[in-house]
């Protein structure tokens, strides 16, 4: 009652402004939050192939301001901007290899018209006697992989067409000799694909001869593991001086049980503890 | 015919003006008419004057991006030609998405959907709420936020590229400007529209309004997206200072009083 009882509120113009931007603060945070969870659901698209020299993929992201330059200095339409449907981060170019791989034009028309430097003609450029010049085949799109269960080559079959289709042949791609096993008396000519020489740019998955092509590119995340620094390369004296940076004074930060092993590795106690 | 042309003397240039662009665009792109390559986000005029979309500059700076020279360069000079010279022009003279909203608008007044439907709360201003909703994401997720969800660029890709899916976004804002809210989209949302409002506040071109003239008709008032910045109309002259007037003349147009024209901003005099 006492509310009705005293004087009317004020509202001061203050007080009204200051509503009014929580109110819009409020509906920001709603839309944001769908608008971030549409974004970061678009970025996670991995499957995706970019043009020669692009940065890493989360610069590439960020640089990219997707104006479709690239694509259209392609003489071969390998570029394509994703469209909407595509469920690839829109706008940005991509390539599908087994429809139009990249034909490592040397003069990589795609490149230098990036007006953002999300294509980096520094990673596809090396230096030829003081000069700089394009140099395709240092472009880094993607890695090819062989899946060696539909593969005829690894059948006896001889193919090579992969080995045949790829621009570095012999460093690239390679053919492995191989025993067969089942005839005893041929060779298997198995592809190799040599991850530092392969550019990515797909011609072998285009000229595999399987339904589905066994030979296929990978972003180079997730067609390759990673070692990580703590394993060292013994046997080799270049690897095992990185030991001699590693600081001598190791600790171990947990601490160490105070009980006897025969205390506990009896007993099941500790396995149903909690 | 004299009459109509004069009466949608700009309307048909807007749409040369936009048609023309998105045709130069197209043509670059599937016959190697190589005028104006690219797209509204970045191009290159004839093959050496770099054109950037300076909001998408903005988000991609705000995402974390160190951008190349010619973006930059670009940017500015889009940037300075709106600031200083064309006004919101972008909207109304080279956005193609404004011809589906126009389409919206028009069928609005045909069907008297002003005079029957429910009115829907939404401001103005929360077009600049997006602007600073687009900057603040685009820190957060290192992605330019509104240029992956605009569907202005869905709109431009699509035509020089391929729509795929996109037609859906155009249809949708279509609709929305048609039974939703009067000048929904444009008026209302588009962050690319308010980030031009802001920008080009002070820019030299202007319609302006002579009083004694008016007979208090309400034409313009009735045909402009943003009538809001026509509030003065027949009370005072002198310029629209708004910058979200986007200089498309309609108001001219169907003024059978000439009580408004375009002309150069009064800087001096703000009663001009």
């Amino acid at each position: 009652m006492s509310n009705l009882d005293s004087k009317k509120p004020v509202i001061t113009k203050r007080r009204r402004f200051l509503s009014v931007m929580a109110q819009s603060v409020g509906l920001s945070a709603l839309g944001g939050m769908v608008w971030t969870g549409y974004i970061e659901e678009a970025k996670s698209a991995p499957l995706i192939l970019r043009p020669p020299g692009a940065k890493p993929e989360t610069d590439f992201l960020r640089m990219c301001i997707k104006c479709g330059q690239c694509a259209e200095a392609c003489p071969f339409d390998t570029l394509l901007m994703a469209k909407p449907g595509d469920n690839k981060p829109m706008g940005t170019p991509y390539f599908i290899p087994r429809d139009v791989p990249c034909y490592m034009c040397t003069d990589i028309p795609c490149v230098p018209v990036c007006p953002t430097g999300a294509l980096d003609e520094e990673s596809v450029s090396s230096v030829v006697e003081g000069e700089k010049v394009l140099d395709i085949n240092k472009s880094k799109m993607g890695l090819a992989v062989v899946d060696e269960e539909s593969c005829i080559a690894f059948w006896g079959i001889q193919c090579d067409a992969c080995y045949r289709a790829c621009p570095l042949m012999d460093k690239a791609i390679v053919l492995e000799y191989k025993r067969n096993k089942r005839t005893g008396k041929h060779a298997l000519l198995i592809p190799k694909v040599m991850s530092e020489a392969c550019t990515g740019c797909g011609l072998c998955e285009r000229a595999c001869v399987t339904q589905k092509a066994a030979i296929f590119v990978l972003p180079h995340e997730i067609a390759q593991g990673k070692i990580g620094g703590h394993y060292i390369k013994g046997w080799d004296p270049d690897d095992e001086k990185r030991l001699n940076d590693v600081s001598v004074d190791v600790t171990t930060r947990t601490k160490r049980s105070e009980l006897v092993p025969q205390d506990y590795l009896n007993s099941d106690e500790v396995l149903f503890d909690e | 015919m004299s009459n109509f042309l004069k009466k949608y003397r700009f309307l048909m240039l807007r749409r040369v003006s936009q048609i023309g662009i998105m045709a130069l665009y197209f043509s670059a792109n599937a016959y190697g008419f190589n005028v104006l390559t690219g797209t509204l986000s970045s191009s290159l005029l004839f093959g050496t004057i770099p054109l950037s979309d300076p909001f998408a500059v903005a988000q991609m700076f705000s995402a974390g991006a160190l951008l190349g020279a010619d973006v930059l360069v670009g940017a500015l000079i889009v940037l300075l030609f709106y600031v200083s010279i064309g006004g919101r022009a972008f909207c109304s003279w080279v956005c193609p998405i404004n011809m589906i909203t126009d389409l919206a608008n028009w069928l609005r007044r045909v069907l008297l959907l002003d005079k029957t439907e429910k009115r829907v709360w939404l401001g103005r201003g929360v077009r600049y709420w997006v602007i600073i909703l687009s900057l603040i994401l685009s820190a957060f997720t290192s992605v330019a936020a509104f240029e992956i969800i605009s569907p202005i660029s869905m709109l431009h890709r699509g035509i020089v590229f391929g729509m795929g899916m996109g037609f859906a976004a155009v249809l949708s804002i279509f609709l929305f400007d048609l039974f939703a809210v009067k000048n929904g989209w444009c008026g209302h949302i588009c962050p690319l529209g308010g980030f031009y409002s802001v920008a080009s506040k002070l820019s030299i071109i202007r319609v302006k309004h002579n009083q004694p003239n008016c007979t208090l008709c309400m034409k313009c008032k009735d045909v402009c997206p943003e009538k809001q910045i026509l509030s003065f109309i027949g009370k005072e002259s002198g310029d629209v200072r708004s910058g979200e007037c986007t200089n498309c003349g309609r108001c001219i147009e169907v003024c059978d009083d000439d009580a408004l024209h375009f002309g150069i901003r009064n800087y001096i005099n703000k009663n001009g």
